[in-house]
């Protein structure tokens, strides 16, 4: 049986509290729709990322002219580059995430776990890689092995977990003092079971929350990278080199660095409100009063 | 305070190190090697081309001749700019970076602690929601959206601020601003955060029981300790505005050490990358270095530890 107390857990209270929360709700809205565009959006779309139209070169925006969001300089279709850049985006978001609490969850609750001498040596090693220019490593790997996508998502997950792993250790601190740990470790369970099946379970409710903090992280670390020519290469698009190419082109044709900004920024936004609201849901004591 | 200080230092020591080991194994983890081009040379020109560059050692003993060059401010030769020392493009463009970092970094810090101070003193009202909204909005919206937008908005439509160099004083508006606003609107939430803390705090409680002024309990007891946090935030602070003048100097043009650095990262120029990596990264232990001195005296507590 697997004990999980409430303080961790996602409880009705914290749901309750995060339905109050009014920008929480809007922004899981508003996200919740951006995902369905991304994905549904460049299949029910006529127009492919790639495909070139020469007699609509960087036309305006315009639902009559069949380009929605306008085109770009090569006469592709804007709505469905920013949705495919979008599907870019957040899986590279939610894919670098999952790497990152895999390495973070680990580090940080054998750390917390274990204690002492181990926790020390441990803790030591994230705070020597917290004060590494991180960006300029990612840069640096992305020059070595070149620019391929799935190094993308290794790369900035296998940097982004040091704050998980602290977060996380923290919270393993006082879990290892709760009865039914102590109870495990009176009747003889191992150690790895009691991490497996005591400790990681109960750190669900933090977890969730620094996921949704970290995934907007994510995506502006990737986007920052596509925009200087360093992420996906083209026809591909993200948000990020959607954004470089706009900004080239703004004074002819502003909307290629609106769309494409305005789905990055508002994404950002709403996952930060999402993750202060969980945040704020799951520890009462941050709750404005 | 010695001791303290000695301990701090020991402990940068080796970051410093994994720093310059780590930048280094990665590029020569990279596949092929520097001067693989389009044309093929010749085996001796190879041999000669590595005997020039030292390749053809043992890698600690490369490692060890790196550390040596870094010592004496010797980062090696650029292997595209063949005329160049990489030490010298650095020399060339981090005073720029530096100019606008550091005003982008004075910026958010006052900028920040006076908004955030005022949010957290009018807590719930019409100021603190305007605040928080904005430094969310400063968050959120990563820089490389600001700063075009600032440039259509400023530059290309009303004219008001030029952009493109820094030929003037006026050039270096828009590029410092957008540099900071991410910066400036977290140290405002950190801020208002600490402040609202440090408020409830007992002997804060004690100072208003004696009589004293709002203005004098503020600026003369809740101040410094509201500090703390936003001190032990200018390590990642100074890190993520090193970041962000890449793309800074890309929109706006500046010939900074970002602007180098990209150029070198698309170029594949190993050593290049691998030096302004390694400057920067010298560059940030040590400002945190000096960032825990600071918090030590700051802070008394934490020198007796």
């Amino acid at each position: 049986m697997t004990a999980v107390a409430v303080p961790g857990g996602l409880g009705r209270h914290a749901l309750a509290a995060l339905r109050r929360n009014r920008a929480a709700v809007v922004s899981a809205c508003l996200l919740g729709l951006i995902v369905v565009l991304v994905i549904a959006g460049p299949w029910l779309s006529p127009h492919d990322y790639y495909e070139t139209d020469f007699d609509r070169i960087l036309a305006p925006p315009s639902l009559a002219g069949g380009h929605l969001f306008g085109t770009d300089d090569l006469g592709r279709d804007l709505f469905v580059r920013t949705l495919a850049g979008g599907r870019i985006s957040l899986a590279v978001g939610v894919v670098a995430t999952a790497v990152s609490l895999l390495i973070g969850v680990a580090w940080g609750a054998v750390a917390g776990y274990l204690g002492g001498r181990i926790d020390h040596l441990m803790m030591r090693v994230v705070d020597i890689l917290y004060a590494m220019p991180f960006m300029f490593f990612v840069i640096l790997l992305m020059v070595v092995f070149g620019r391929n996508i799935l190094l993308i998502f290794v790369a900035i997950g296998a940097v982004n977990w040091l704050d998980m792993a602290r977060i996380v250790r923290g919270q393993t601190l006082s879990l290892r003092q709760q009865e039914f740990v102590e109870a495990a470790e009176a009747t003889g369970v191992s150690t790895f079971s009691i991490l497996r099946r005591h400790i990681v379970p109960n750190l669900l409710g933090v977890v969730v929350v620094y996921a949704t903090l970290t995934i907007p992280q994510v995506i502006l670390v990737e986007s920052f990278l596509s925009f200087l020519g360093l992420g996906v290469q083209e026809p591909m698009s993200s948000w990020g080199s959607l954004v470089q190419q706009g900004s080239r082109l703004m004074e002819t044709a502003p909307w290629m660095l609106v769309f494409p900004g305005l789905f990055l920024a508002t994404t950002l936004f709403c996952f930060n409100f999402l993750g202060d609201g969980l945040r704020d849901a799951l520890d009462p004591r941050d709750r404005p009063r | 305070m010695l001791r303290y200080a000695l301990t701090r230092l020991a402990s940068a020591i080796p970051t410093l190190l994994l720093v310059v080991a780590l930048a280094f194994m990665l590029v020569r983890a990279a596949p092929g090697g520097p001067f693989d081009t389009e044309r093929r040379l010749s085996p001796a020109m190879e041999q000669r081309l590595a005997e020039a560059y030292h390749l053809n050692e043992p890698l600690p003993q490369q490692f060890l001749r790196y550390l040596g060059g870094l010592l004496q401010g010797d980062l090696g030769p650029s292997y595209r700019y063949r005329q160049s020392d990489v030490s010298e493009l650095i020399a060339d463009g981090f005073p720029v970076s530096l100019k606008i970092g550091g005003l982008a970094m004075l910026l958010a810090v006052a900028l920040g602690i006076a908004a955030g101070t005022l949010a957290a003193l009018r807590q719930n009202r019409l100021v603190d929601h305007l605040v928080m909204a904005l430094s969310m909005t400063g968050i959120s919206v990563p820089n490389f959206v600001v700063a075009p937008v600032l440039v259509l908005i400023f530059a290309v439509v009303l004219r008001w601020l030029p952009a493109g160099d820094l030929a003037s004083p006026a050039h270096y508006v828009l590029p410092v601003i957008a540099l900071a606003l991410p910066q400036l609107a977290y140290i405002a939430r950190l801020t208002r955060a600490s402040m609202i803390d440090v408020l409830k705090s007992p002997y804060i409680r004690t100072a208003r029981a004696q009589g004293l002024s709002e203005r004098s309990i503020v600026l003369q007891h809740a101040l410094k300790p509201t500090l703390l946090p936003v001190v032990s935030y200018l390590g990642p602070a100074t890190a993520a505005i090193l970041t962000g003048s890449v793309v800074i100097e890309q929109i706006f043009n500046l010939p900074g050490l970002g602007r180098f650095f990209v150029q070198g990262a698309l170029n594949r120029d190993y050593t290049l990358v691998m030096g302004v990596v390694v400057f920067y990264g010298v560059l940030i232990v040590l400002f945190n270095f000096v960032v825990d001195l600071l918090y030590g005296l700051l802070d008394p507590r934490v020198r007796y530890r």
